[in-house]
């Protein structure tokens, strides 16, 4: 589904990331491993098209990305890939429902705000559609967080750090919801982390080495 | 779910900081438009008043205090002067017609003016009611005299001495109203019009009923006016006419235009002071809705990288921060103009000198197409830099900072 061979990123003349070659078939769930500052949020920024590797290519779902171009690459992700960012970033402004409804209207997409409203019932989380985020719990926002993701049914899920902050009952539901989630949109789901609490929850495994320093 | 109600959410998540923006726009943009309305009025009307009075003719003595009082009856009248000098000056080739005002009396404030039914017509006046004078001690009221005065056709009244309200009456010697004119728009609808024979009339009663008056028993005295309105035959009369006239007779000349020029040029510098007052808070506030902006964009780096991530182009997001500063403008536009003519409206209301101001307060200004533009222009130069920061957001970058 997704491929990124002969990855070499890097920040000027540093590398922060290589990747010999990692592919995953369509609706694959996958951690990827690796110790703080081993390039995990760089290699899902790749995968969501965020940004270009300096040599290398990515592919997802059939399309090379370095063909794609501002605008068009814009719309693209909004279609195609959903990102759980490690810190949430609901748009504060916005209550729970309209973050959702934010991002099929930024994806071009029809606005459904009842299919939103089902999502979150699907979710648990229908009572808080028109709460603002400042008003969530850290689980609640996390939830809601994944909700954004995957309302515009996208190929490709991506969750940064899903359960930094979080309890382990609330890390293993956040996990199960990822999953779940994922199986029902038939997204391929990466899951970048370094919590060991993680790993039994997701099959695969691509592991990142550490970054060595050069001095 | 659309750019305008993005664009709103954000604002009302900053009420008070908004609504100052507005507010600061506004009050810039509502005086700049006062300015022009109240310059645009005050010109409008000296230009209608003076409109077909090539010169005007008095006693020696300051040529703007002429047509002060000749043209717009805003100041007193130099003195008298010789009816024979006005009658000698109508025959002159190089002139089309003469009207002469006798002038020294009022009642509450309006002017009688002592003149021929050519004044009428010069300001084309039409009769509401009644008829014009025909006999001594007949008077036709302008529209604004009558109304606020009162009085109707068959009334009567005493002038009072002198042009200002207060005078000592000539009670022995009432006018009597046969007619009143319809409004004009000019100086005639506060003035109240009579024979010339009638202002003479009373003050030679006047001057019969005052012992120590001297001529007061000689022969009927030399009949005086105390102005006079001339037309040209042709504008070339121009060039020769006002210099024949302060030469040779015991006459003034002074061209309204040029008088009327004059004055704009000594109290035109106030309103440029205002003008230029009103340009630096329209800057100022243009200045505040760059800081807001910026700070706007400074606190939603984030909301605008993880829209990014949600599929929305750099287009977009720019297009998030100029609709803002938009409907920021476009809403102190509309308070400001708004603001500006209900001022224009109701400012007669407190300052009756401002009385004038309301009847051009419905109509729009083409010089406030610019105040609109001018608007426009400090909003995209305001958001013209925030625009450009969002236009060039790292996504990657930003979402990674911590």
């Amino acid at each position: 589904m997704f491929a990124l061979t002969g990855i070499d990123h890097r920040y000027g003349r540093t590398p922060v990331l290589a990747i010999d070659d990692w592919s995953a078939a369509a609706g694959e769930h996958w951690l990827l491993a690796g110790p703080s500052g081993s390039g995990k949020t760089t290699a899902l920024h790749l995968l969501a098209g965020l940004c270009a590797p300096t040599a290398g290519r990515v592919s997802v779902g059939g399309v090379d990305l370095a063909t794609l171009r501002g605008a068009a690459l814009d719309r693209w992700r909004g279609r195609s890939v959903g990102l759980v960012p490690q810190r949430l970033h609901l748009v504060g402004a916005l209550d729970v429902l309209d973050n959702l409804r934010l991002a099929r209207y930024l994806a071009g997409l029809p606005d459904e705000p009842t299919r939103a409203l089902l999502l979150l019932e699907a979710m648990g989380i229908d009572g808080l559609a028109r709460r603002m985020p400042r008003q969530l719990s850290q689980g609640q926002a996390q939830r809601v967080a994944v909700a954004r993701a995957v309302v515009n049914h996208p190929a490709l899920l991506l969750a940064d750090e899903p359960t930094a902050n979080l309890d382990d009952a609330h890390a293993q539901a956040t996990l199960l919801l990822l999953r779940a989630q994922a199986v029902h949109v038939g997204a391929t789901l990466v899951v970048a982390s370094h919590d060991a609490r993680v790993r039994p929850l997701l099959p695969r495994v691509f592991t990142l080495p550490p970054r060595t320093v050069s001095a | 779910m659309n750019l305008a109600s993005l664009a709103l959410a954000y604002a009302r998540r900053r009420p008070l900081a908004t609504f100052l923006n507005v507010l600061l726009l506004a009050v810039g943009v509502a005086t700049i438009t006062l300015v022009i309305l109240v310059s645009s009025e005050l010109e409008g009307r000296m230009q209608r008043e003076a409109a077909g009075i090539d010169l005007v003719v008095g006693a020696k003595g300051s040529p703007l205090q002429i047509v002060l009082a000749g043209v717009y009856h805003a100041d007193v009248p130099p003195g008298n002067i010789p009816l024979a000098a006005v009658e000698e000056l109508a025959r002159d080739p190089r002139v089309r017609e003469v009207i002469p005002m006798a002038m020294g009396d009022s009642f509450r404030g309006f002017r009688i003016v002592g003149t021929v039914p050519a004044f009428v017509a010069h300001y084309a006046a039409r009769l509401h009611a009644g008829g014009l004078w025909a006999a001594p001690l007949e008077a036709v009221l302008g529209s604004e005299a009558a109304q606020r005065t009162g009085l109707a056709v068959g009334g009567s009244f005493a002038g009072s001495h002198g042009l200002a309200e207060g005078g000592g009456e000539h009670g022995d010697r009432a006018y009597r109203v046969v007619g009143v004119l319809a409004p004009t728009g000019t100086v005639i609808d506060r003035l109240v019009l009579t024979g010339m024979d009638s202002v003479w009339a009373v003050h030679d009663a006047h001057g019969h009923a005052e012992p120590h008056d001297e001529d007061a028993d000689a022969a009927p005295p030399a009949r005086e006016v105390t102005l006079a309105l001339v037309k040209y035959r042709s504008p070339v009369a121009a060039a020769s006419l006002p210099r024949a006239i302060n030469s040779r007779t015991v006459l003034q000349a002074a061209a309204p235009a040029y008088e009327s020029a004059r004055l704009f040029s000594v109290f035109g510098v106030g309103t440029e002071v205002v003008r230029g007052f009103a340009l630096l808070l329209v800057a100022a506030s243009g200045l505040g809705l760059f800081v807001a902006l910026t700070q706007a964009l400074d606190e939603r780096r984030l909301d605008l990288a993880i829209m990014r991530t949600l599929g929305a182009s750099r287009g977009r997001i720019v297009g998030v921060l100029l609709l803002e500063s938009a409907g920021l403008v476009a809403l102190a536009l509309v308070c400001g103009l708004a603001l500006a003519h209900g001022v224009a409206a109701t400012l007669g209301d407190w300052l009756p000198a401002a009385a004038p101001l309301a009847a051009g307060a419905a109509r729009w200004r083409a010089e406030e197409g610019w105040v609109v533009l001018l608007a426009l222009a400090v909003g995209i130069i305001a958001a013209a830099l925030p625009a450009w920061r969002a236009y060039r957001l790292d996504v990657a970058a930003t979402l990674a900072e911590s």
